[in-house]
């Protein structure tokens, strides 16, 4: 057989998966806005039974925030990892059951989702009470992912034996990371799901405790946006500079920001309850400033991904204090759309840093301000830069040309406008008017006449959004059906390091480095986390209001 | 490891103003006063709302001239009560609680904004020298009438 074939396959199928979650899930989102200007499509939807704007957004935040990023995520390591190496996975069979876990659970949670019995939204609260098969089906994609990981793991260790003292290539190293990072941060949703959530949904218990519950939910749902975000950092700072014709600036630094990512992406999970009943102010000052030093190895990020791309721009020949700009590959609708995406997350950050600011979060916390800058972030800087990688990687994976660079450079450059002008508009509504997230706008009784020109910015945006959208599906099915065979093969692009000294043995050694992790976790959870279950009251009986 | 002048130059520059920006978070919250909800009572929330409890009769109670206490009831898809009256210049405190899913609490174009869950009462005090009417909101999913669920606070000049 080939060598990778079956790495090949295996990451189709996540990829393949993966935009298919993201194509159900994102249609809702110009839906949404067009309810919101009173363009009502939902009565319509009711005869393929979709019941409420609710259950689509549900399956809006569901698909594309858990189901499109997971299985991206872990089919793109399983890639990164082995070609970074240039070896096969060690169990292969330990993969495919990964996935096959995953699918399952993808099933087993969308049934309820589509059936309307699951119109929780994805952070699924208690005690709204969705169907067991919800809860299992999103345990299943969890534990598969967990697999995945373990896959990788696994080879690591061979890679390991036959190559002692050696320093783990960037690439590999910084996937890992990942992985194991996003292994930690699942233990809270998992915890909250098998101990709270499945007793309680079955009817073994009568009543769960709400605080307890958000509690567990952000310990991971933060380190959650970073496993979102670090998979296009691997790009940016591994592939990208190569893609520019350059060299990775600083590569001790790009191990360092990771490394720096495993250790606090975790302790700041409160900044998300500032506003919560039962959570000590002390501990949320803490997290706020733990949340502040969590920006250190972004800046470095924007720095050395910069300086990465400019050592590219200057190779083809750019001049100039800026003038570099213009030689970068800027027709390359894989490089374009990274670059956007980045420049879409310089946004996103700026607004990061002002939902982290305790005080400031007051003024926008659950308004419209929220999903505005995740659309920046997660719909952005994440999203986006995966399509940018889909455009070197589908060719690779089916051996056929990109079907039209053209229509890849259109969809960036519209995903990019599109998204300015939504998230100008969400941004503003919800700082200005406290205009309310998850709110089906368009019927609500307080909606007022003065939101209408940024609720309208915003529908426009996401007009633009839907025609990218579709610019997207129509270059994935054109590349994979239709397009003319690869005239020589593509590999990974890798960025050699600018400075072919390797980064010290520090950087590339887990003990310390985890033990910190768990440290600061203790630190920061422990009292916390033990006050609450200590205390639990588990008085809340299921609701189902939808 | 050799890290090049410039990239020294913007990490420790960042570095130091991230560290005034946390300071200035820092003192303008204790300058301003800014108060989140903190831990302040438990309840169960099958009986919170029941006669002779705590918000068996939610509503406004005056404490002192110009000074009240507002004891809101949540539940899908109300606030009671859903109208408050103060004369200009009171200080209200906000005692919310939730007598079944998680709501959410914001008054317009203030910082009052609070999680409502079952089981915890959020507080929250501020003084209104301003007249007007201000709406609050519910912001977190509790359900299909989610968008209906709002109420107001009419300062009286
Ligand atoms: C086609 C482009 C898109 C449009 C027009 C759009 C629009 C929206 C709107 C208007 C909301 C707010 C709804 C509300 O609060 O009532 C929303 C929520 C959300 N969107 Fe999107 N979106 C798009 C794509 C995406 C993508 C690509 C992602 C992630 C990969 C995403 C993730 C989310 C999430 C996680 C929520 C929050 C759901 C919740 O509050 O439970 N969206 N979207
Ligand atoms: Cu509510």
């Amino acid at each position: 057989m080939m060598k990778f074939a079956r790495e090949n396959r295996l990451t189709s199928w996540h990829i393949g998966i993966a935009l298919t979650a993201l194509f159900i899930g994102g249609a809702f989102g110009p839906l949404q806005k067009m309810e919101h200007v009173g363009i009502n499509l939902y009565p319509a939807l009711n005869n393929i039974g979709i019941q409420s704007y609710y259950q689509g957004l549900s399956l809006h935040g569901v698909l594309n925030a858990l189901v499109w990023t997971t299985f991206f995520i872990t089919g793109f390591f399983v890639f990164t990892v082995s070609r970074s190496w240039n070896r096969e996975l060690r169990y292969p069979r330990l993969n495919t059951a990964a996935l096959i876990v995953m699918t399952l659970g993808l099933v087993s949670a969308a049934v309820p989702l589509l059936g309307n019995k699951a119109s929780v939204l994805y952070t699924f609260y208690p005690p709204l009470q969705a169907d067991t098969f919800f809860y299992l089906g999103l345990t299943l994609v969890v534990v598969g992912s967990w697999i995945v990981g373990y896959g990788l793991y696994f080879t690591y260790g061979a890679w390991r034996k036959d190559n002692p003292g050696a320093r783990t290539p960037f690439i590999a190293l910084a996937s890992l990371i990942t992985m194991v990072m996003w292994q930690i941060a699942t233990l809270g949703v998992a915890a909250e799901i098998l101990f709270l959530i499945i007793p309680w949904s079955l009817g073994w218990v009568e009543g769960i405790d709400p605080q307890l519950s958000r509690t567990f939910f952000w310990f991971f749902g933060h380190p959650l946006v970073y496993f979102w975000l670090l998979p296009a950092y691997v790009s940016w700072y591994g592939m990208l500079p190569k893609q520019a014709g350059g060299k990775l600036f600083s590569e001790p630094l790009a191990r360092l920001v990771f490394w720096l990512f495993l250790a606090l992406s975790v302790p700041v999970g409160l900044h998300h309850q500032f506003t919560d009943p039962g959570v000590p102010a002390g501990w949320k000052v803490l997290h706020a400033v733990l949340t502040f030093s969590l920006f250190i190895p972004s800046l470095i990020t924007a720095f050395t991904v910069v300086a990465s791309l400019e050592t590219g721009a200057r190779a083809r020949g750019g001049k100039g204090l800026i003038g570099w700009i213009g030689k970068l590959p800027w027709g390359d609708p894989s490089y374009a759309a990274q670059n956007l995406a980045m420049i879409l997350f310089v946004f996103g950050g700026i607004g990061g840093l002002i939902n982290a600011s305790y005080n400031v979060n007051l003024a926008v916390h659950n308004t419209m301000w929220v999903p505005g800058h995740f659309h920046l972030t997660l719909g952005s800087a994440v999203t986006l830069s995966f399509f940018g990688i889909l455009y070197w990687l589908l060719p690779k994976l089916s051996g056929r040309q990109l079907w039209s660079r053209k229509v890849g450079l259109w969809q960036a450059w519209a995903w990019f406008v599109g998204m300015l002008l939504m998230s100008n508009g969400l941004h503003i509504v919800g700082l200005i008017f406290s205009v309310p997230r998850r709110s089906m706008l368009g019927v609500a009784p307080y909606l007022q006449p003065e939101w209408a020109p940024f609720l309208t910015e915003a529908f426009i945006g996401a007009m633009f959004l839907a025609v990218s959208g579709i610019l997207v599906y129509v270059n994935v099915i054109g590349t994979v059906f239709f397009a003319r065979k690869l005239e020589k093969p593509i590999e990974m692009p890798v960025a050699e390091p600018l400075d072919p000294t390797p980064a010290p043995a520090w950087l590339d050694s887990w003990k310390p480095w985890l033990v910190g992790t768990v440290a600061l976790i203790l630190v920061a959870y422990g009292p916390v986390l033990f006050a609450l279950i200590r205390d639990i009251a588990s008085t809340s009986p299921g609701f189902k209001l939808w | 490891m050799h890290i090049n002048r410039y990239e020294k130059f913007w990490i420790i520059l960042s570095s130091l103003l991230l560290v005034i920006f946390a300071a200035a978070v820092a003192t303008s919250s204790i300058a301003y006063g800014v108060q989140v909800p903190v831990p302040e009572q438990r309840v169960d929330p099958r009986l919170v709302a029941t006669p002779g409890n705590l918000f068996g009769e939610p509503g406004l109670r005056e404490l002192a001239p110009g000074r009240y206490e507002a004891y809101i009831l949540s539940q899908a898809w109300s606030f009671s009560p859903r109208e408050i009256r103060i004369p200009q210049g009171s200080t209200v405190t906000f005692y919310m609680t939730s007598r079944d899913v998680q709501h959410g609490f914001k008054l317009q174009g203030t910082n009052i904004n609070m999680m409502v869950l079952p089981g915890q009462v959020s507080k929250l005090t501020a003084t209104f020298d301003k007249p007007g009417t201000y709406l609050f909101m519910c912001h977190e999913y509790c359900g299909v009438g989610h968008q209906s669920m709002y109420g107001q606070l009419i300062v009286e000049g």
